[in-house]
């Protein structure tokens, strides 16, 4: 028998501390997996955000910088500026880079920097206790809004992968899930494409993955994935929004 | 023909492989790991087709998937 699937060489064999039905442990072997298609994992520097993402350099296999919190495409620009040669992407959640890090992620991408940047939107802070974050959809009851978001007073959920392909130095921008096999895959190609702008010094790339948190959503994993692919996907549509390169 | 291997330690039990495979074949056990989490098991595993489905959307990596060389496509 042929092995069809197997860990990636840029996935560390170690166990994870993310929640059982947590988005993240996916969306960071599709990393690993793009990492190695394209052989880069010897010169890829990550840059990690704050937030249940922090432990990526426990994680994969490569060189990680921490950055503050929400500066991580200031620091990733610094990384690519410093280091022209290495393979730079930032991986960092909603509450990161939609709230303290907006600036930053905004600026990074209107300079056009050649870094890629992987954004895990799950609609609340996970690490923290599961706040209200600038993506919580409307009506959603979270510990600093208990009886659901109002919209009135707390506006609606920003659309960051809409927000950044406004920016002219955006190459490309995606939304992608992977709560079911269908969006999985695609997310795959989407992720690969991604990291193949900046292979070929294409620009500014951008992956907004939809992610579960059933801890914080107080949901079972089962159900969280099922408000991916329903709630969530209906205000923050799939697809791909920017897309300048032809290969 | 396929084959999958479940890393019972590693896996918490989250459930996403029940339905992810096409033949229903995986369900939560009734024996709880070290981690205290009740891990996928595989019911019926001469149906597997070995698509890999199952580890895909795994997000522990916890199952490792194997398909009879003939009849891979890929």
């Amino acid at each position: 028998m042929q092995q069809v699937f197997k860990r990636p060489v840029s996935l560390k064999d170690v166990q994870t501390h993310f929640c059982p039905g947590c988005h993240h442990g996916t969306i960071h072997r599709l990393v690993a997996e793009a990492m190695d298609e394209f052989g880069v994992q010897q010169r890829t520097i990550g840059v990690a955000s704050v937030g249940c993402s922090v432990f990526l350099y426990g994680y994969f296999d490569i060189d990680v910088v921490e950055a503050p919190h929400g500066r991580a495409p200031a620091v990733a620009t610094g990384v690519k500026r410093a280091r022209p040669d290495s393979f730079v992407f930032t991986y960092q959640g909603d509450g990161d880079l939609a709230a303290i890090g907006t600036a930053e992620i905004i600026h990074a991408a209107n300079r056009g920097e050649d870094i890629t940047v992987i954004f895990v939107n799950n609609t609340t802070y996970g690490m923290t206790g599961g706040q209200m974050a600038p993506t919580t959809l409307v009506g959603q009851k979270t510990s600093t809004s208990p009886y659901g978001r109002n919209q009135a007073k707390d506006g609606a959920p920003i659309r960051m992968a809409e927000l950044l392909t406004q920016l002219e130095g955006v190459a490309f921008a995606a939304r992608v899930a992977v709560n079911n096999p269908r969006n999985l895959l695609d997310a795959k190609k989407q992720i690969k494409r991604a990291f193949r702008y900046q292979v070929e010094g294409k620009g500014f790339s951008f992956i907004e993955a939809l992610s579960a948190c059933p801890t914080n959503w107080g949901m079972n994993p089962i159900a969280a994935n099922e408000r991916v692919g329903g709630e969530m996907a209906d205000y923050f549509k799939l697809g791909v929004y920017k897309d300048t390169a032809e290969f | 023909m396929g084959k999958i291997e479940i890393d019972e330690l590693r896996c918490k039990g989250c459930g996403l492989c029940t339905i992810a495979c096409p033949q229903k074949l995986l369900s939560l056990s009734e024996k709880i790991n070290n981690l205290g989490y009740t891990p996928a098991e595989i019911s019926d595993p001469s149906r597997c087709t070995g698509c890999a489905l199952c580890a895909e959307i795994c997000p522990d990596v916890a199952i490792l998937a194997f398909k009879n060389k003939t009849v891979a496509h890929k």
